[in-house]
């Protein structure tokens, strides 16, 4: 699905973060964002998710026409939309498992319940793309996960869920190169021309995995520059300094 | 000592709150009141003797009652150190005995028809074919139904009320009764010793153990009423028993009490396991004393669960009177708007190389509110003894409010003990996550409850702990599609 976000503003606590940001991602691509510290990355992928702590001023966030802001959390994930945390929170006591399960529960109607073969099946196959361990589904949710587990399981419940747009959220950041490959091969196999992903990430490394068809570059609560991948070549060898030289435009 | 509050951001805003509620449906209906014997409202020596009376009991226990009263007409409310709610138990508009005069029926078939309806309709018969050993259903003042395998009795294996139990098997329960627990331990105490009907009095003969268990359900269906059980299980030298009780009642306007004693005495090598699923509506006050006797490497557990009442205070206890005894207690508790879990444990070590256990989780909904009181006491001349204490409360938001007084007296060098105690929340970050995966606010609720119990709840029995699980899940109430 494509989404459109259109001179969106948020603020948290009476600061303004997001100031009038424009950004178009069609079906089937994936668009990257880089920026440095504070430019408001996180907030976004936040702010598009539902966050409460974050308050919408002005403007609007469409997934191929429906309008996501009037919608609660739960809904607009059921509606298609899959973030992948930077920091995922920990479920003590809940197995991975029946988390997953009652996320896909959540999408049936009522009375339907989850084949259970079925539903082993699908876990077991992507779990082995991730190449996790079985005995991953009995633990809790996040608790005692390494960095590099946490950011599988994140892409295990991505593919599980089956979305149609994807937001990852420094997925790559604790990452070694290995876990960073196994990831990426998550996210690939997911690519789909009806399918759109914003990648959020520092580092123009993950770009090398996950190859974005544009790069767009965010400060201050804006997109300020948009290119093709070697946008972030660019970056990675000069870094943000050119910012201060060409102030943002509303 | 120590308090614990936690009183921050908060996660539910009132609207949200309001819409989860616990599922308590179950026990809220009633039948039309059918008794040939009521003890009219309020309590007086001529009460106790209508009571005794009715029983046909002899003259120790009329005049153990009368003690009894008072006891309880001497002490005064505990509210020094317990809520002030206490105070709005207003023991003159309570009737203190209602029975129909039947004795137990050791058939459901011939049960009267509204009180087998009412045993249906929570599951009991089908329970005792599917996995019990026995069952005791009270209804108001006295068993409506008792019956037990007919090879137990075989084997002496004794399982009556506590008429029959003081009638029938004096030479038996008479040196434990009122022992374990004496008249005055508290002013509840007390009024349970002077007005008690119904309840199990359990013989378990030396080296037999029960492999199924044993169970009893209370239920309340009259309205100004007072339940008063009493039980009394004794596990003789190497015997292993089971026993397991549920209640309920419908909801009522007005207040309900239940003040029930508990007994257990395990013999040298013997094991008591006592399992409570306590389910009463909100308006029911539940003051219960419950206190087990552990001798020589005998074990006496206590696994407790408090879902429902406007008020309990229980805090079970275990004296370990031989050398290696142990006593455990696992109890989780649930207190939402409007009811207050007042819970705990009391480990009392008189023996060398004994050892307690005590886990307690509690969970505080809304305005709800939970408190752990604990106490340890390990005594100076004894040798090698051991505690562990373990008290983790969940508070759902702001308004919850949970407290922990663990008083742990350990007197001499020569032993170990353990405290640890956590206060968490459902955070907002939690539920963020868990909707952003596309489960709704009340599901994500019910399922971060779940998991906070999920390994005491293990401790269960199958069939207890799915029941369990399914009272827990918070709903959505009025929620769309």
């Amino acid at each position: 699905m494509s989404l459109i976000v259109n001179n969106l503003q948020a603020s948290i606590e009476e600061t303004s973060i997001l100031k009038g940001l424009n950004l178009e991602v069609p079906k089937g691509e994936i668009h990257a964002i880089m920026g440095p510290n504070g430019s408001g990355k996180s907030t976004l992928s936040k702010v598009i998710a539902g966050h409460d702590d974050y308050e919408v001023t002005g403007g609007s966030v469409t997934l191929d026409g429906v309008d996501l802001l009037d919608m609660e959390v739960d809904e607009r994930s059921r509606a298609g939309l899959f973030l992948a945390f930077q920091y995922p929170a920990e479920v003590p006591g809940v197995s991975n498992a029946n988390f997953i399960r009652a996320a896909l529960q959540a999408r049936l109607p009522k009375g339907e319940e989850i084949d259970a073969v079925a539903y082993y099946k699908s876990l077991y196959e992507k779990m082995d793309i991730l190449e996790m361990d079985r005995q991953f589904t009995a633990r809790s949710v996040n608790e005692g996960f390494s960095g590099g587990e946490k950011k599988r399981n994140e892409i295990l419940q991505m593919m599980m869920l089956d979305p149609t747009f994807c937001i990852l959220d420094e997925t790559d950041s604790g990452l070694d190169i290995d876990a960073l490959k196994i990831v990426s091969k998550g996210v690939n196999s997911m690519r789909s021309p009806d399918r759109g992903f914003l990648v959020i990430t520092h580092y123009q490394r993950l770009l090398d995995y996950i190859e974005p068809d544009v790069v767009h570059v965010m400060a201050d609560g804006q997109i300020v520059k948009s290119g093709g991948k070697e946008l972030a070549l660019e970056l990675e060898e000069s870094g943000y300094e050119f910012l201060k030289e060409e102030p943002a435009h509303a | 000592m120590s308090a614990y509050e936690l009183n921050e951001s908060a996660v539910l805003d009132d609207e949200t709150k309001d819409a989860i509620d616990i599922d308590r449906s179950v026990g809220d209906f009633s039948f039309p009141e059918n008794h040939k014997y009521d003890a009219g409202y309020g309590l007086s020596k001529d009460t106790v003797d209508y009571i005794s009376g009715v029983k046909k009991e002899k003259d120790w226990i009329r005049e153990f009652r009368h003690k009894a009263l008072e006891v309880f007409e001497s002490k005064p409310m505990p509210t020094n150190w317990a809520t002030d709610d206490l105070n709005n138990i207003d023991f003159d508009k309570i009737r203190y005995y209602l029975s129909d005069g039947q004795a137990p029926k050791r058939s459901w078939d011939d049960v009267p028809p509204e009180v087998l309806e009412t045993f249906e309709r929570l599951g009991v018969p089908q329970q005792e074919r599917a996995f019990l050993a026995g069952v005791e259903a009270q209804y108001d003042s006295e068993a409506a139904y008792s019956n037990m395998m007919p090879e137990l009795e075989k084997k002496g294996v004794i399982f009556v009320n506590s008429t029959e139990g003081l009638r029938e098997h004096e030479e038996i329960f008479r040196p434990w009764f009122g022992k374990v627990i004496p008249t005055g331990d508290n002013k509840f105490s007390a009024l349970n010793s002077a007005v008690f009907s119904g309840g199990s009095f359990i013989y378990i003969p030396k080296g037999v153990k029960l492999e199924q268990p044993l169970q009893a359900y209370f239920r309340i269906n009259s309205e100004n009423f007072g339940q008063f059980e009493r039980t009394l299980i004794i596990a003789d030298e190497g015997a292993e028993i089971t026993y397991m009780e549920g209640c309920t009642a419908p909801k009522f306007e007005t207040a309900t009490l239940h003040s029930a004693v508990v007994e257990l005495v395990a013999m040298k090598g013997a094991k008591i396991q006592y399992i409570t699923v306590q389910n009463w509506s909100s308006n029911v006050f539940n003051l219960v004393t419950k206190r087990g006797v552990a001798h020589e490497d005998a074990e006496v557990r206590w696994i407790d669960c408090n879902i429902g009442s406007r008020l309990t205070m229980k805090y079970p206890g275990v004296v370990m009177k031989g050398d290696k005894a142990r006593g455990e207690v696992i109890s989780i508790a649930l207190a939402s708007d409007g009811q207050e879990q007042d819970t705990g444990a009391k480990m009392i070590h008189a023996a060398n190389n004994t050892t307690s256990n005590v886990v307690s989780k509690s969970i505080s909904v809304g305005k709800g509110r939970s408190t752990y009181r604990g106490q340890v006491h390990i005594p100076k001349h004894l040798k090698g003894c051991k505690n562990n204490t373990e008290c983790d409360a969940l508070l759902i938001n702001s308004q919850s409010r949970t407290d922990t007084y663990p008083a742990i007296t350990v007197r001499g060098n020569q032993h170990a003990t353990q405290h640890e105690a956590s206060v968490s929340q459902v955070s907002e970050e939690m539920l963020f996550y868990m909707q952003q995966r596309g489960i709704s606010e009340g599901e994500a609720m019910s399922l971060a409850v779940n998991g906070f119990i999920n390994d005491l709840a293990r401790e269960f029995p199958m069939e207890y702990s799915v029941e369990l699980k399914r009272l827990i899940e918070l709903e959505m109430e009025g929620s769309v599609g």
